[in-house]
């Protein structure tokens, strides 16, 4: 598997904010339409959905198609109540599942 | 990497209608509440920035659920589904998006309490990201 998803976003935030989260992450996103050299259709491998979580509820999820293109960026905003831990899940076609956590605190 | 030859033009009949029909189970979708942002002209296919912002207040009662993304000129008209919950806090997001050719970006939005609003932009693409 490859590198380390990227993720950013600030390390605390007041009771309330809405932050944004910006995530990378490394991968081909074969998109099942190209050819390789000898004219033959190389096999689909994408990934194929993403989820964030915040303390074990859903944040904000994803599913995504051949469309998006390769290392896929995902940006999106989050409303922060209290201090915790982000978990970041991507799903490959082979059922590989990168994930990623992220704490966060509550400005005091 | 070649590219494949493919109609500057491309008014391609692609999956479209049957991702829009599932996901709105047939309803006509209002115009409005939602802005979406794409380049008037992608000079690559490959990776065009997407982002997309829809009017909610995100509170428990009223709140944008999902949102279907598809492409009309694509091989596969399916680009991304976005799933928002309250704790969103906002429904807004960017991705980035691959298009073959020239054609039509359309997003359709599904609220909490079940209504539909939808926006499409145009995008010209130069170098078309459907690559072969």
């Amino acid at each position: 598997m490859a590198d380390k998803p990227r993720i950013k976003l600030p390390k605390e935030a007041a009771k309330g904010e809405v932050i944004q989260i910006k995530t990378l992450v490394s991968h081909v996103m074969e998109s099942g339409q190209r050819k390789d050299a000898q004219g033959k259709a190389i096999p689909r491998k994408i990934i194929n959905k993403f989820a964030c979580e915040f303390n074990g509820k859903p944040v904000f999820a994803c599913a995504l198609e051949p469309a998006i293109s390769a290392n896929p960026y995902i940006q999106f905003d989050a409303r922060i109540d209290e201090a915790g831990t982000f978990k970041f899940s991507w799903t490959d076609d082979d059922g590989t599942v990168i994930t990623a956590e992220e704490k966060i605190a509550l400005k005091a | 990497l070649t590219l494949m030859p493919m109609a500057a033009d491309a008014e391609v009949s692609n999956d479209a209608a049957k991702w829009i029909e599932k996901f709105t189970g047939g309803r006509q979708p209002a115009k409005g509440k939602i802005s979406l942002d794409l380049p008037e002209i992608a000079e690559n296919g490959n990776t065009v920035p997407l982002s997309i912002n829809i009017e909610s207040p995100m509170t428990a009662d009223s709140h944008v659920k999902d949102v279907l993304i598809v492409a009309d000129g694509n091989p596969n008209a399916g680009v991304a589904t976005l799933s928002f919950t309250p704790l969103s806090g906002k429904a807004e997001a960017s991705i980035r998006i691959r298009l073959a050719s020239t054609q039509n970006v359309v997003a359709i939005a599904k609220m909490s309490d079940g209504s539909l609003f939808t926006e499409q932009k145009t995008v010209k693409v130069t170098i078309g990201g459907c690559g072969g």
